[in-house]
């Protein structure tokens, strides 16, 4: 068994008094797809920062490998192994496509031929070639998102981090992104990948923690997160304030919610559960203007774990 | 391949990149030329009368005080495209491509190595395009055969890379381009202080030990002694010390500063 390409070990990071990551265990395999989730400010920017060199860890940071390389003893050798797009655009404005492209193959020390090759295949490849001869900060933003990730793929990297690298982008784009990170999945690169939406966790993770208050609140798979939270449920919904409570009295175990008339009852959403509740309803003679199913998604899971902590009912143990 | 082969390498990739900046954007550079430009006219067609009135014992005229200054204002120049210098370092630490280099198995000192050679070399174009403005005005070498040519121009890198290194890390600890402006000052302002347009005797007994040993005046009077001949003396050995010492002192700021976690 090979070496994961990400394993680090208690991050701990505190900006004055505030500590932003305060033990974050992290084990990416090679060539998957990881997907950091969080709220805003959760920490997953420096977990970036952190794992790319771009800052030291605190002190009583445990182990940190990337690429198989010591972050602390061998920092120049991770650096080699991996390519990153933060969260601000990382490109030169000042000059164009072509010569921020020219520019890293440059510092990627590739022949000159090699070099524009290169250059132009990735220019070709997100789509930037008549843009190329123009200064960079003329680009839209989804542009210089696409000049910047193009950026990050000179010279291979084997390891990649994406910073919410479709915030802001418009939804085609966004599934242009996503075909392009398969793709160099199926090359063999993994890929670290924070993001705000659930929805492309869910789509190309293979495996997710999600980070909350400077910690990991759980770790594994889509599928895995999902169980850990009993989101399944039925919904009624009632335009009859009557019909609403006669209902609500009716059924065992629901959660009310008296201003939108509507009634929550937990449910895996199976036939037998959804006919309990029909023949409850129909005992007690009333009628939902509106019934739904609803399975746990990965928003259920996310809410459930980055809720405010005070707020009961919320699973507290952290499930690895 | 060697650490020094890559740092050679990848510092002038970095050139590249600056002077690409410098091509593509010279309004900058054009702007601080201005400066140095006006003064020398201003001194010299409009001052010039009473200033020449003071050196050389009073027997100098306007062609004299023109010989006197442009030594003092071809270093002035220097000091004026450093400003420049201080404003795009803080600037371009302001945009993300920094830190992606971070996060590059690049040699870590050619981002800054890229601006202090490109800002040198603009200095250097900068010297050369006043210089000619003073030639068109009357200035003449009087002195100056192949060896105090080359010992001039010696001075003149010398200098601008001492004071580039001062004003990188000027650049480094301003957090933007209005505040690098401002930090960048003293570089315009101790060249008025200086033995650049009167010389240091004639100034109050007090103030002359301030002249006389800030890094302009030795500096001034060493070029002025190449050019024009004339006594160079201590002077000569104070202007190599003040741009090591600076040079030294400038380099161990700008990269302790830039070796720093970004915030």
């Amino acid at each position: 068994m090979t070496d994961p390409a990400i394993a680090a070990n208690g991050l701990r990071k505190s900006y004055g008094d505030k500590a932003v990551l305060d033990g974050v265990d992290l084990t990416v395999p090679e060539g998957t797809v990881f997907s950091l989730l969080g709220p805003n400010g959760a920490g997953k920017t420096t977990v970036v920062k952190l794992l790319s060199t771009l800052v030291s860890p605190d002190p009583g940071t445990g182990d940190i490998r990337v690429g198989g390389h010591d972050l602390a003893s061998e920092p120049q050798a991770v650096r080699a192994s991996i390519g990153v797009t933060g969260q601000f655009s990382a490109v030169d404005g000042l000059i164009t496509g072509e010569e921020n492209m020219l520019l890293m193959a440059d510092l990627h020390h590739l022949p000159r031929r090699e070099g524009r090759r290169t250059a132009a295949e990735l220019l070709e490849r997100f789509d930037l070639v008549e843009a190329a001869r123009k200064p960079a900060s003329t680009y839209s933003g989804g542009m210089r998102r696409r000049l910047d990730i193009a950026m990050t793929l000179v010279g291979d990297p084997r390891i990649i981090f994406l910073d919410e690298p479709t915030t802001g982008l418009d939804p085609r784009s966004r599934h242009n992104l996503w075909r392009i990170i398969r793709e160099l999945v199926t090359d063999g690169v993994t890929v670290f990948l924070t993001t705000q939406y659930l929805e492309e966790a869910d789509q190309l993770a293979d495996g997710i923690a999600v980070l909350n208050d400077g910690r990991v609140a759980a770790q594994g798979t889509a599928e895995e997160l999902k169980r850990l939270v009993p989101g399944g449920h039925v919904r009624l919904r009632f335009t009859d304030p009557a019909v609403y409570r006669s209902a609500a009295s009716a059924l065992r175990g629901v959660t009310r919610d008296d201003e939108a008339l509507v009634l929550r009852i937990a449910s895996d959403g199976s036939q037998r559960e959804l006919r309990a509740v029909l023949d409850s309803l129909d005992s007690a003679g009333v009628e939902a203007d509106e019934l739904t199913v609803h399975t746990p998604d990965l928003d259920d899971v996310f809410f459930a774990l980055t809720a405010d902590s005070d707020t009961p009912d919320q699973p507290e143990e952290t499930v690895r | 391949m060697s650490s020094l082969a890559l740092a050679v390498r990848d510092s002038s990739t970095m050139l590249r990149r600056n002077l690409l900046h410098a091509r593509r954007y010279p309004s900058l550079t054009l702007n601080l030329l201005l400066t140095p430009v006006m003064l020398l006219l201003l001194f010299v067609y409009l001052f010039g009368d009473v200033m020449s009135a003071g050196i050389g014992g009073g027997d100098a005229d306007r062609s004299g005080y023109v010989a006197y200054l442009v030594p003092g204002i071809l270093l002035m120049t220097i000091g004026g495209t450093l400003v420049g210098t201080a404003v795009s370092v803080s600037n371009d630490m302001t945009e993300g491509v920094i830190a992606r280099f971070r996060t590059m198995a690049i040699h870590r000192s050619s981002v800054l190595v890229g601006h202090v050679v490109g800002s040198v070399l603009r200095a250097i174009v900068s010297v050369v395009l006043v210089g000619a403005v003073a030639v068109a005005i009357g200035f003449r070498s009087t002195d100056a055969g192949v060896l105090e040519w080359l010992a001039a121009f010696g001075l003149l890198v010398l200098f601008a890379t001492a004071l580039t290194w001062v004003a990188v890390g000027m650049g480094l600890v301003s957090p933007n381009a209005e505040a690098a402006s401002n930090n960048a000052l003293p570089l315009i302002l101790l060249p008025l202080f200086s033995s650049a347009f009167v010389p240091v005797d004639t100034m109050p007994g007090w103030f002359q030990p301030i002249a006389e040993y800030q890094p302009f005046t030795p500096a001034i009077e060493t070029l002025r002694g190449l050019l024009l001949g004339g006594e160079i003396g201590r002077h000569g050995w104070l202007a190599v010390a003040w741009c090591a010492g600076l040079a030294v002192l400038g380099y161990v700021w700008s990269t302790s500063r830039f070796n720093r976690d970004p915030k």
